[in-house]
């Protein structure tokens, strides 16, 4: 299902939950892609607009939220630094970042403050690492019933090879003082009313120092694109997105829990398991979204496609078991009743995609469901049910793409 | 622009620790143009309000793309924007601008 026009790949997979394709009519400037949300608005506009980006979908231009096309995905297990998914609160997000004069500073509850320059920066020592960042609202347009946030698909997600430093060889630099409790970060980006919630996300001390989590200065192997924050990101393994703070400039080492905006009332989850309520319920506590689920993805098919019953068929796609590896990946042809296991790809680390391929055969002519489930190391597998919650987080049910078999 | 010093290394398996690996940086400095926005809300007089008051912070697509919501969700959406992110929205405004997101993308 690939065809070209206007110099554009027109090939949309969604993977799992319904159709994706792509409408384009005659004398439209811009081609618009359909993502798969019941109840609409479904089609979105494509984009290559924007800096050091090729084709995204455009969730919205102010402050830049773009999607990367699901065909991505089928490409490779890391995704290209120019596809990469995009995502920021608040539309003050500096043009321009001179690399001489950047300055990350290191302040707080530590024994001596720093300033470091992408050179110090550099002189440490080097670490890297594949690893998924994922929006916390992944796949929110496919929350039945539906909840207001940035209405994405299923691109809100990428797997890079991070390089940089470990944070903590920086803090100890510092010198973190006895009674640290809370790591803050915050970046170069600012809201557009001055007394409003500049975007900062907090670690707990161990978490921060644990020896894991990462202050990024090359993505893929190249500096990052400014837009996936330029010149310095936090990397939190295994942990949503909203933590990997862009354009990194400051880190505080709080005494005391982090009590604003974007710690206590934003970017919380149900205190369930795997972030589970049902809708209408209220009154539950809630807390920080914290580590990642595990998600599987059929890369290969799209919604509707037609297969030749009774002959096999390749499957393939990515699966990430969220805070740790993979165990397995398994893929049903007859909506969910019999599972057969996928081959897994190469393991580029716990932390990132894991390829996966199978071969499946529908016999009876007629419409069928494929599913593919992941099962991480820890045991935990994808729920038959989509999650849902009200802030649209964590969403992680089996997919399932129905197919026609002739 | 990233140079690869010791390709055996990047070799290595990069698993539950980050790997030691050696690259040198040479960070080049960056200057981009982010595009600008012009949609506004469609709707004429009707969207006078929104086009007013809801535009300063995101394009109108942050809200052009929501699904359709009942009128107590999108009235507790007007009110976040104002408490919750200090959005200057005009007290005589408020009403016009849910009247104006229940009928073009209200439900039940
Ligand atoms: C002072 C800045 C500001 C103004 C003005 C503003 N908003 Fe927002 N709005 C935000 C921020 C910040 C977000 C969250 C952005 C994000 O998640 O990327 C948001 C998100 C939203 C969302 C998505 C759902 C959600 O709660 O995150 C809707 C819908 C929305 N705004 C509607 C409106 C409407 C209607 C108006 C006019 C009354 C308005 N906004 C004016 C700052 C503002």
């Amino acid at each position: 299902m690939v065809t070209t026009q206007g110099g554009l790949r027109r090939r949309t997979v969604l993977g799992g939950v319904g159709a994706a394709c792509l409408a384009s009519s005659l004398g439209q400037a811009e081609p618009t892609v359909m993502l798969p949300l019941g109840g609409g608005p479904e089609a979105r506009r494509l984009t290559t607009a924007f800096p050091e980006k090729g084709s995204m979908i455009l969730q919205r231009m102010r402050p830049p939220l773009l999607e990367t096309p699901f065909e991505v995905f089928d490409q490779g297990v890391f995704t290209p630094n120019d596809r990469f998914f995009v995502r920021w609160h608040w539309s003050v997000i500096p043009e321009s970042v001179d690399a001489g004069a950047f300055r990350l500073s290191v302040r707080g509850q530590v024994n001596k403050a720093l300033s470091l320059s992408l050179h110090d920066m550099a002189a440490f020592s080097q670490v890297e690492l594949a690893a998924v960042n994922q929006c916390s609202g992944n796949s929110r347009g496919l929350f039945m019933p539906r909840v207001p946030g940035a209405q994405w698909g299923n691109g809100a997600m990428g797997n890079a090879r991070w390089t940089g430093v470990r944070l903590r060889d920086v803090l100890d630099r510092a010198g973190v003082k006895a009674g640290a409790v809370q790591v803050r970060f915050n970046g170069m980006d600012a809201p557009v009313v001055p007394d409003a919630p500049d975007f900062m996300k907090s670690l707990g001390i161990d978490h921060a120092r644990d020896g894991e989590v990462m202050i990024a200065y090359a993505m893929n192997g190249t500096q990052l694109p400014l837009l996936n924050g330029f010149p310095l990101r936090l990397i939190v393994p295994g942990w949503y997105s909203t933590y990997w703070v862009k354009m990194l400039n400051d880190i505080e080492v709080l005494d005391r829990v982090d009590d604003q905006y974007w710690m206590k009332t934003a970017y919380r989850i149900p205190d369930t398991p795997n972030g589970r309520v049902k809708p209408g319920d209220t009154g539950f506590k809630t807390v920080p979204i914290s580590k990642m689920n595990p998600r599987s993805f059929i890369t290969n098919l799209t919604s509707g496609q037609r297969i030749a019953a009774g002959a096999p068929a390749a499957v393939r796609g990515i699966a990430f078991g969220g805070d740790c590896g993979v165990a397995r990946v398994d893929i049903s042809a007859d909506t969910g009743k019999t599972w057969h296991a996928a081959v897994l790809g190469g393991d580029e680390g716990k932390f990132g995609f894991r390829r996966w391929n199978a071969t499946i055969s529908v016999s009876a002519k007629g419409s069928e469901t494929v599913m593919v489930r992941c099962t991480n190391t820890a045991g935990v597998v994808q729920p038959p049910e989509a999650n849902w919650n009200p802030a649209g987080f964590m969403q992680n049910g089996i997919e399932s793409l129905p197919l026609i078999a002739t | 622009m990233l140079v690869k010093l010791m390709i055996a290394s990047l070799l290595t398996c990069f698993c539950v620790t980050p790997a030691i690996s050696q690259t040198v940086m040479n960070f080049r400095s960056v200057k981009v143009e982010l595009p600008t926005e012009e949609r506004m809300f469609p709707g004429g007089d009707k969207a006078a309000a929104i086009n007013g008051n809801c535009l300063a912070c995101h394009s109108a697509s942050m809200v052009l793309n929501q699904p359709p919501l009942t009128r107590a969700v999108w009235s507790a959406e007007v009110h976040k924007m104002v408490s919750a992110y200090k959005a200057p929205v005009s007290p005589q405004d408020v009403d016009a601008i849910i009247a104006y997101l229940v009928q073009t993308n209200g439900k039940p």
